[in-house]
């Protein structure tokens, strides 16, 4: 049932609000050119080259926003290759069934069993390494 | 009726199933499958090429098909080009036209557009140097008649949807051909979206070009028609090139066989096109006033039903007047991708995005795009009763 995926935790995140960085460090888009889907990330990097701070601009369905939200929550003291390994790791998770890499990513486990929206949740995730040159 | 109809279409009969996506594929009749594996399991071979009998046999169907798809337009069989699809036949055109086109010279699109209409002259725009002109549209998307001002001596080409994909407006095409052809320009439509309501007459309505796709048309995939009007088509070179398009061939050139093989390069779609006659053929089959009364009740008890619902927008005109089955909407603070998936989940198919047609949704303002419903001659009631109950139960969930 894909009613299912709707919970009240990816509600509750997909309803927070981000705003763009002024002056970042790194940004990013990627789009999902098929369902229109677009993900703009704005990175602030700290002194040791990792994220201190995200902000960016979704515009994109809710499974897009609540991954983006995790991901916002998530992404402080990223590095370059920690942000490619999360997004190999989420990709994991809903292709092959891996556990979730977080706690907070379990409520997109629902997800795996919807093909179609494998890209929703994993865009967030792959404009981040992208921000940091991955 | 309805019964009758949606008796022809073997997936129809599966429970729970409503298929509101027909604007992108129509499904097809049992009988035009049994056709094309007729053909193929008895007639295959290659067009043009062959004295054997498979050959005559083959030519004789692919022939046959070229006369129905003739006798669905009004137009003679000379004027019919078969290609892979509707996407391939306005390209065939814009190609075919281009050495008319420099710097200089203007096309006028509409922003009614589908890509497959509007990417050929934009990217022939930056080939070839002319200026691309965009024909305004209203807010209920509609083409805007005070656009087409725009259209002037400059203007080479103007092309235009005979029916939006998105909005269901049907344009009107003889106003438009009269712009067109005052200024000298060829009028090219977009006929993918209206030949799945029966019969066009593309030379009375003042076309120059009309295309439009098999698998919208309750036939097969991978084909398409190209009408052109005969007096152009004769003056036009060929858009590509190779077997069945050529006359004679020397080591420095080749002469251009006659319309409408100059347009058909390699291979054409042979069992694609002899199953697109049967469909047309039963198209033909159909009491037509009486399926577009009754699919124009179900599109107002949509367009009703659909208000009536928090947060919905009509993207489209609100009345019935030419407008076709198709109705797109949006419903404030859910995402169409969110919708179109629940809506899924409860075995109604329909489409969410932006429908090939971003020029349109900037436009309006649809920054995510929209949920959109279409119809065909099977569906009923049920189908539509769905709907309203599946986008009730959605925005439930989602809100
Ligand atoms: C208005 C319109 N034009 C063109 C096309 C492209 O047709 P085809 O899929 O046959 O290439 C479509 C189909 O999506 C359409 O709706």
């Amino acid at each position: 049932m894909s009613a299912d995926l709707y919970g009240q935790a990816i509600k509750d995140l997909a309803a927070a609000e981000t705003a763009r960085l002024d002056s970042p460090d790194a940004s990013a888009t990627l789009d999902n050119p098929l369902c229109g889907d677009k993900v703009t990330l704005d990175v602030r990097l700290a002194d040791d080259g990792r994220v201190a701070e995200t902000g960016g601009a979704v515009k994109g369905c809710l499974l897009c926003k609540a991954a983006a939200a995790v991901l916002a929550e998530r992404a402080p003291g990223l590095g370059a290759d920690d942000a490619a390994a999360l997004a190999a790791d989420v990709a994991a998770m809903l292709k092959q069934g891996a556990e979730p890499p977080f706690p907070a990513l379990a409520a997109f486990v629902p997800v795996r069993g919807h093909k179609s929206r494998h890209g929703c949740v994993l865009l967030p995730f792959k404009v981040l390494a992208k921000a940091l040159g991955r | 009726m309805t019964s009758a109809i949606r008796e022809a279409f073997p997936v129809l009969g599966r429970a729970g199933f409503h298929y509101l996506d027909s604007a992108a594929m129509a499904q097809t009749p049992g009988r035009v499958v049994e056709v094309v594996a007729a053909h193929d399991l008895a007639a295959r071979a290659n067009v043009h090429r062959g004295l054997h009998e498979m050959a005559r046999l083959a030519d004789d169907a692919y022939d046959a098909a070229r006369e129905a798809v003739a006798g669905f337009l009004g137009a003679g069989a000379d004027e019919v080009v078969f290609t892979g699809g509707c996407t391939l036949a306005l390209n065939i055109a814009a190609r075919a036209l281009a050495g008319r086109l420099g710097p200089g010279d203007t096309v006028a699109v509409s922003r009614l557009e589908h890509h497959s209409s509007c990417l050929p002259w934009l990217a022939l725009a930056a080939e070839r140097g002319f200026e691309l002109r965009w024909l305004a549209v209203t807010a209920d998307g509609r083409l805007d008649p005070a656009g087409l001002s725009v259209i002037d001596r400059r203007c080479k080409v103007v092309a235009v949807t005979h029916a939006s994909n998105v909005t269901g407006a049907v344009t009107d095409i003889p106003l438009v051909a009269g712009v067109a052809h005052a200024a000298g320009a060829v009028l090219v439509v977009d006929g993918a979206q209206m030949a799945p309501h029966g019969k066009v007459d593309p030379r009375a309505l003042g076309a120059d070009f009309y295309a439009f796709s098999g698998h919208k048309t309750y036939g097969p995939t991978g084909v398409g028609v190209l009408w052109g009007r005969r007096e152009v088509l004769a003056e036009l070179p060929p858009a590509l090139f190779g077997g069945g398009m050529v006359g004679e061939v020397s080591d420095t050139g080749f002469t251009w066989a006659e319309p409408p093989r100059r347009f058909e390069a390699g291979t054409p779609p042979v069992a694609q096109a002899v199953g697109l006659a049967a469909a047309l053929d039963w198209m033909a089959g159909l009491d037509w006033p009486a399926v577009r009364a009754r699919l124009a009740l179900l599109t107002r008890r949509m367009l009703d039903g659909l208000t009536a619902l928090p947060g919905v927008g009509i993207v489209g005109p609100g009345e019935m007047e030419a407008r076709l089955p198709v109705v797109s909407f949006t419903v404030a603070g859910c995402h169409p991708h969110d919708l179109s998936h629940l809506l899924a989940g409860r075995g109604v198919a329909v489409r969410g995005g932006h429908h090939c047609a971003q020029p349109l949704m900037r436009v309006l303002g649809l920054d995510e795009g929209c949920v959109r419903a279409s119809l065909a001659a099977y569906s009923d009631a049920a189908d539509v009763e769905a709907l309203l109950d599946g986008v009730a139960a959605a925005i439930a969930v989602l809100r």
